[in-house]
């Protein structure tokens, strides 16, 4: 299915909670999706007979701009072989988002992760702790206003 | 004889043959330096050349150097890579659990001073020898095969000039 | 008897166990011998790649993404390289592209030797290690002659490459592969085929394709269960679409679909099929300069882009994001370990210890690609 068919089937569905479709950059198209109804757009694209994003490709978080962050979805079927990237922008005040992971398993993982390092709050993950830091670590090392703690627990940590 | 050999001039045989003398620092040390058991442990992409290393094609084994699983069997420690914050921690335990006398050979530039890491990595510990103590560097990233056997054979020197009178750190 | 009092037992396998495959730690919950929840702790070798790539030029993220799955350099390079060249609009030379194609299937097969000589190993058969081993020392040597590196190369630029390749390596690369088809067979034989072997691995830790697709399970590892996806028929990246090699999947030959054993058989598989690639590269590799579309300056326009790409741990995929400066804006390296890891709870319920290892095994897992 072409990008455009797919996000006007989203749009007639979910109408303002799907942003406008930008083509203008380079590579592929995206849309912002409404963080809070991220979920139900999510299952609807998994289960809808036409579109059927099986498999979550990548999830990534995003430092992207001085207010907010954002959450990446790269989807792609196995059963259709077409793929789509989906957005949402989240507040750095209030980073909340709903989480997908019990759409695609494979965003369990990848939740965690970009809580860990890049500091959003999915709610409904099952188990948001931090994933690659250890557990009393503070802070989140992929925003870009994040500054190296001196020591850890007693070793110094800069060269 | 292969034992006679390797002691030659510092061993005295007995016509008879059944008896040498030699003195206890030399007997200790050549026991030491020619069964140096390693701890089966690898970090990141050095392991895969300490692998390397201990298979078919460099032979650890004619060193006398064979991977133990545990740290209570072993005598030397390979620290094969990046060491993290969240794992020096657990080095310094194994370290602890390991029976003296212990060495440990930090290999390639990660565990040496921190590698690639050194400036921007929040999470990598700059150098091992921040937590344990080290007996020798062996630089690169990652050293080759040869280089490991260099610094394998350098800490086989170490051993050799070690004596029971004189304290060593 | 029924008033004995049992209780579950919790015990560490790691970060410092031979079979954890480097520093991954893995909490089982046992009852008995049985193990009921497998928890697995990561983090013991994050390598802070993502916050690096923020500070450093785009060519020079490629020494990084070496390090990363450490057992498969070439195929990192290639993949972030594919991303980085996407966003830059870059049309590479004909002789570059036969070049990386003959580079990333030679490390596919060294990295298949690592995962069936340390599966073997994991097993208790040490004896297929060392021949693993000695082949891939072989591939390594190949490597050494065109850009003096046996591990991490930095040989797969933006654009190019750092070096041409030289006609010893050329006809060292039809020695090996002639040297190394009967190898494979023989490889079969000690270890895929033994009695022993298969016991310990068929019907062992059963991944169903429904679960294997939701959780974003790929590579030989979601082959294994029988789905035909390899992304490099499926995605067409590079110039694979001009080559003939079949995709092989786990058809239950011995054990069931989407067992250990499957997953390992496919990597048997796959090393055949790559030297039929290779073999189809080498005479056709047209002449030219492998530099000549090195741009001077890396700079590219504001954007982004994500590139799939089939390593041979799985989908391995760079989401790079500009925003026109020298340095990328975000990095987020998509790694197959990751996600062919986060299902060993779900499969491996009910059996033994020692299956464990086994399963885990089976995934081929590079930490240095899971923590990154």
């Amino acid at each position: 299915m072409e990008i455009n068919e797919i996000y006007n089937k989203l749009k007639s569905v979910f109408g303002d909670g799907i942003g406008e479709l930008k083509t203008d950059l380079p590579v592929r198209p995206f849309f912002f999706a409404d963080a809070s109804k991220i979920d139900a757009v999510a299952l609807f694209l998994r289960d809808e007979v036409s579109l059927q994003f099986d498999n979550l490709s990548c999830l990534s978080g995003v430092d992207y701009n001085k207010d907010n962050l954002a959450v990446v979805y790269h989807l792609c079927s196995y059963a259709l072989g077409h793929q789509l990237v989906v957005k949402c922008l989240v507040p750095k005040s209030d980073p909340k988002i709903k989480s997908v992971s019990d759409v695609w398993a494979a965003a369990e993982w990848h939740e965690r992760e970009a809580f860990d390092l890049v500091g959003m709050i999915f709610e409904g993950h099952p188990d948001l702790r931090r994933i690659l830091l250890p557990d009393d670590w503070e802070g989140h090392p992929l925003r870009k206003d994040y500054k190296v703690p001196e020591f850890y627990n007693g070793m110094k940590v800069p060269y | 004889m292969g034992i006679l050999n390797k002691l030659d001039n510092s061993v005295e045989q007995f016509e008879s043959g059944n008896i040498i003398i030699t003195s206890m620092d030399k007997l200790l040390n050549w026991s030491r330096l020619s069964s140096m058991w390693q701890m089966f442990f690898g970090l990141a992409c050095c392991a895969i050349e300490m692998m390397a290393t201990s298979a078919s094609h460099y032979d650890l084994d004619r060193f006398g150097i064979i991977p133990r699983p545990s740290p209570r069997h072993v005598d030397i420690i390979l620290i094969s890579g990046t060491v993290t914050l969240k794992m020096a921690t657990r080095i310094k335990r194994l370290y602890d659990e390991m029976p003296a006398p212990k060495y440990i050979l930090s290999m390639g530039s990660c565990a040496n001073c921190g590698g690639p890491y050194w400036e921007h990595g929040y999470h990598v510990l700059k150098g091992i020898d921040r937590v344990i103590p080290v007996d020798v560097y062996v630089p690169g990233c990652p050293p080759r095969p040869e280089a490991l056997l260099e610094g394998l054979i350098k800490l086989q020197e170490k051993i050799r000039n070690q004596s029971l009178a004189k304290h060593t750190a | 008897m029924s008033e004995l009092k049992t209780e579950q037992l919790s015990i560490n396998m790691g970060p410092q166990h031979p079979s954890t495959h480097g520093v991954l730690r893995l909490v089982l919950t046992l009852d008995g011998e049985i193990v009921t929840e497998v928890k697995p702790v990561l983090g013991y070798l994050h390598r802070c790649f993502e916050k690096h790539c923020e500070s450093m030029t785009y060519p020079q993220v490629i020494p990084y993404t070496d390090r990363m799955d450490y057992l498969n350099s070439m195929n990192n390079e290639l993949a972030y390289v594919l991303a980085a060249e996407k966003l830059l609009g870059i049309q590479v030379p004909e002789r570059v592209e036969y070049i990386r194609v003959i580079m990333s299937e030679l490390q596919r097969i060294a990295s298949h030797l690592v995962a069936i000589g340390t599966y073997g190993n994991d097993a208790g058969a040490f004896t297929p290690f060392l021949y693993c081993f000695m082949d891939r020392e072989k591939i390594l040597e190949l490597f050494d002659i065109v850009c003096g590196a046996r591990l991490l190369y930095n040989y797969i630029w933006v654009g190019g490459l750092s070096h041409d390749i030289t006609p010893e390596f050329v006809t060292k690369t039809k020695e090996f592969m002639k040297y190394f088809r009967p190898r494979i067979k023989q490889l079969n034989n000690l270890l895929s085929y033994n009695k022993i072997f298969i016991e310990r691995t068929a019907g062992i830790g059963i991944l169903p394709q429904d679960v294997a697709i939701n959780a974003g399970v790929s590579g030989p590892t979601l082959r294994g269960s029988g789905v035909k996806y390899d992304l490099r028929k499926d995605d067409k990246y590079s110039i694979y679409d001009r080559f003939d090699f079949d995709v092989c999947v786990g058809t239950g030959e011995r054990g069931v679909v989407g067992d250990s054993w499957n997953r390992y058989i496919v990597r048997a598989y796959e090393m055949e099929q790559s030297l039929r690639i290779i073999e189809q590269a080498i005479d056709n590799i047209p002449e030219g300069d492998v530099q000549s579309a090195v741009p001077k300056r890396v700079k590219p326009v504001v954007g982004e882009s994500y590139v799939r790409t089939e390593s041979p741990k799985g989908e391995l995929a760079y989401y790079i994001i500009s925003d026109g400066s020298l340095n990328p804006y975000r990095i987020k390296a998509r790694s197959p370990s990751f996600c062919n890891l986060s299902v060993i709870n779900q499969i491996s319920r009910g059996h033994m210890i020692a299956d464990v290892v086994m399963i885990l095994g089976s995934f081929d897992i590079v930490l240095g690609c899971i923590d990154r």
